[in-house]
């Protein structure tokens, strides 16, 4: 993973940049060409390293970065599994096809305390829903004889996207 | 207190729907935007300012692909309930914390550390831990299956809870 970081590790300018558009792009006429100012390089170079970005996958998604809480989406439920390591990877990429799963990862156990391998994510309106909700994915994939927990959040002390390079 | 989701209009919803991805890289991004949604940029500029205020748009921006972006980690701490507060403080106040949130769970605070490389994100995780005195839980994300937080706005399941 160092190594891979490595290979992001960009000019001054391009760290410049990128410290800015974590905090978000201008809302002004010209939000490449404010940047550019502000980072130091000129426009074009701005908008191709963002590009170069985006293809290379370092940036997943540009756009509006939305506050789910405020809208009424405050059921936050962490769902954490227990799969037999020889399942782990087919049920989450069976779990990552379900419309409400909006993130699942594999991690590792830290026995004894912590028997669970295999993390996803629902959203919704309300707890009664999410519930549902993963009762229906549960008989859908047949996880039934998976072992699992539901982790409501019950406060948000802090949300904000990852600031790698400005802290 | 009127609530927020009918504070949002059709072409608000459009606006969120449709610009979650594919922000326009070119010389007038909001200008390309507006023509789209047949508004004039200042308008489209005054509501991305209005749905900032409302608390609705954290940003226009990039969200990183994090295994890229630098190192970071879900961690989590098992502390007594009625300490809850002040230990999310003290988490709060480290440096590189995103992400803190209260579960319902013997392990009951969960939050994300960030750092530009994984030297430093072990430095800050084993700073913490000695600062709150609990071993934290440490679960790297070994494999992600679905990784992007942008998912479609039930705007009518909002309208009628």
């Amino acid at each position: 993973m160092n190594q891979v970081a490595q290979l992001y590790m960009d000019t001054e300018a391009e760290q410049r940049l990128r410290a800015l558009i974590e905090k978000g792009l201008p809302l002004t006429p010209r939000p490449w060409l404010t940047l550019a100012e502000q980072c130091g390089m000129d426009e074009t170079e701005v908008r191709a390293t963002v590009e170069r970005w985006q293809s290379e996958g370092l940036i997943k998604r540009l756009g509006l970065v939305i506050k789910h809480r405020p809208l009424g989406i405050k059921a936050n439920a962490m769902v954490v599994w227990d799969v037999p390591d020889d399942q782990v990877v087919a049920v989450g990429r069976r779990l990552a096809a379900e419309r409400a799963v909006t993130l699942c990862y594999r991690r590792p156990r830290r026995l004894p305390d912590w028997p669970f391998n295999l993390f996803c994510m629902i959203h919704g309106t309300q707890r009664s829903r999410v519930l549902m909700e993963l009762d229906s994915i549960v008989m859908r994939q047949e996880l039934g004889a998976i072992p699992h927990q539901v982790l409501f959040s019950t406060h948000a002390y802090r949300q904000h996207g990852a600031r790698y390079i400005s802290e | 207190m009127p609530s927020l989701i009918n504070q949002l209009d059709t072409l608000d919803r459009r606006l969120i729907d449709g610009y979650q991805r594919g922000f326009p890289v070119c010389e007038r991004p909001y200008a390309v935007m507006a023509g789209e949604l047949g508004l004039t940029e200042s308008e489209l500029i005054a509501r991305l300012e209005r749905l900032q205020t409302l608390g609705v748009l954290s940003r226009v921006g990039p969200v990183f692909e994090h295994t890229k972006a630098g190192a970071s980690l879900l961690a989590a701490v098992a502390v007594p309930k009625n300490e809850q507060e002040a230990y999310a403080e003290l988490i709060n106040q480290a440096p590189g914390v995103n992400h803190n949130y209260a579960r319902e769970h013997d392990f009951n605070l969960w939050f994300v550390m960030t750092a530009a490389d994984e030297e430093q994100l072990d430095k800050r995780l084993d700073h913490l831990e000695a600062e709150l005195d609990r071993p934290l839980l440490r679960l790297p994300m070994l494999e992600g299956f679905h990784i992007d937080l942008s998912f479609p706005i039930p705007w009518q399941e909002l309208e009628n809870p």
